[in-house]
């Protein structure tokens, strides 16, 4: 059964693209058939951070009006065959998405894989509307500060209200994911903390990704961080978050840089 | 000249129109028949009442004196015979009920006296969300109290004609008594509100006490000043 997953945070900024291509290459590693579809059309991003941007030919917009079947927009990832592209048009805006084609090309995608990435774009509006539409599971992407889980619980209400799951009386999955996580500054008190955080949302978490110069290191790449340094905190992070949405029970930790030794030794120059 | 016109004549319109008529069929001995009327009489006085009624006597053989009998005694039982049908036209006298021809056959609709008619079910007087109202959402109920087993999320609103119960946190906004209930509070077991109102009179986040922050409180209208106090 093929699993709709809608990554989506309401606030812009928080790691949406980064977080969709580091799961759908956790899970194409895993050996899962995955396609990962950016929605942030007129912005889109997903193609740079998976490094298929010189490849695009078409996008969804010319699959949604006719132009291009869904195989001719469809891209491979050059290191994991199970992972492919749905790329989204940098010229046109969302007001060219349609509810009737995002439906048929979802139906189209659930027969050819076993997980469908939506990158939902920043917004409450057409974008992100139709990026959950259609969705069975939701991962909340979240900051841990206010103004970001403000805007997730947000999103959760619309995720329990506007998708067709919730209108045909179901639910959809959803699980929070928080990234961006600093856990010194946490300890003194400058960030919410995770127990606020899942407080405030009242949504169960699904992982707990480190801040770390590993990530922007990977999207520089053009690799999702999982695959550019898999044994990176971040990607142990998604790695874990990943066997979770599979089902398995991880301990939830938060990952911490390993030191090296000389690094423990000599960590603090003295003055 | 003719000062006088000529008085114009009023045609007589005539129009025809059929009814529907319970027609009787009386057996021998009549005295037996008139019971069964009597019992059915007992059972529901008014059955008759207001009905045309049509007595066919094709199954009897009756004289004219017997028929003006049987006549009366319904009459004496408030019932008004419309029209005889089925008899010989020299039995009916000019004083009976005149002579029907040319009667169709018909099904009686009944229509039962509508029982008190099935009472609209009283409205609800209270609202129960058991899910968290995340920011965004905007509740609103305006007959009655709202409890919600969640936590109100910052940017939420409720909405009530009556009192507002909050099972977790209130971080949004919560405005009751909305139709002028100025005994209407607000309940809650952490008090993170962005505003407060009762009956139009409303405080803000920062005119809350910080010592109130993060506790059970309520608040209420005391004349026109909103009062919070911790619950305890």
């Amino acid at each position: 059964m093929a699993k709709v997953l809608v990554v989506t945070s309401g606030k812009g900024g928080v790691g949406k693209t980064t977080s969709t291509a580091a799961l759908g290459a956790a899970l194409a590693q895993m050996g899962e058939k995955v396609v990962v579809v950016d929605f942030d059309v007129g912005l889109r991003n997903l193609d740079l951070v998976l490094g298929a941007e010189r490849r695009v030919v078409f996008d969804l917009i010319n699959v949604v009006q006719g132009v291009a079947k869904l195989s001719q927009a469809l891209i491979r990832d050059k290191r994991l065959e199970n992972l492919w592209l749905l790329p989204a048009s940098q010229t046109r805006d969302k007001d060219a998405l349609t509810e009737e084609g995002v439906r048929s090309i979802i139906a189209d995608l659930r027969t050819k894989f076993d997980w469908i990435l939506c990158d939902s774009p920043a917004g409450i509006e057409r974008g992100a509307t139709l990026a959950m539409r259609y969705a069975d599971e939701a991962v909340i992407v979240t900051n841990p500060e206010v103004s970001s889980v403000r805007d997730s619980d947000r999103i959760i209400g619309m995720l329990d209200s506007k998708t067709v799951k919730a209108e045909k009386g179901e639910r959809v999955e959803k699980h929070v994911l928080i990234t961006r996580y600093d856990s010194a500054r946490a300890s003194r008190g400058e960030m919410l903390s995770i127990e606020d955080i899942l407080e405030i949302l009242a949504t169960p978490l699904l992982g707990i990704i480190p801040e770390s110069q590993d990530v922007l290191r990977a999207s520089n790449v053009g690799s999702p961080v999982t695959l550019n340094n898999a044994a990176s905190a971040p990607a142990r992070a998604y790695i874990d978050a990943v066997r979770r949405l599979m089902g398995e029970t991880v301990t939830m930790m938060v990952p911490v840089e390993r030191k090296g030794l000389m690094n423990r030794l000599l960590g603090r120059r003295a003055a | 000249m003719d000062a006088s016109a000529a008085p114009t004549r009023q045609l007589v319109r005539m129009r025809g129109r059929s009814y529907v008529a319970f027609v009787f069929c009386p057996t021998v001995p009549i005295v037996g028949w008139l019971e069964e009327i009597d019992a059915t009489l007992a059972r529901s006085p008014g059955f008759f009442v207001g009905k045309p009624v049509v007595l066919d006597l094709s199954a009897v053989d009756l004289s004219q004196s017997a028929i003006a009998h049987l006549v009366a005694s319904l009459e004496q039982r408030n019932i008004r015979v419309l029209g005889i049908e089925g008899v010989d036209a020299a039995h009916v006298t000019t004083s009976m009920p005149p002579l029907l021809t040319g009667g169709r056959h018909c099904v009686l609709t009944q229509i039962e006296p509508q029982k008190a008619e099935a009472k609209p079910k009283p409205k609800s007087t209270s609202l129960l969300l058991e899910n968290p109202v995340r920011s965004g959402q905007s509740v609103v109920f305006t007959d009655g109290d709202v409890t919600v087993l969640g936590s109100v999320g910052s940017g939420a609103e409720i909405v009530a004609g009556g009192s507002i119960h909050v099972y977790g946190a209130l971080r949004g906004r919560a405005m009751a008594g909305v139709n002028g209930n100025s005994a209407a509070r607000i309940y809650c077991q952490k008090i993170e509100a962005e505003l407060l109102a009762i009956d139009g009179y409303y405080q803000t986040a920062e005119d809350i006490s910080a010592t109130l922050r993060n506790r059970p409180a309520q608040a209420w209208l005391d004349g026109e000043i909103m009062k919070i106090t911790p619950l305890n």
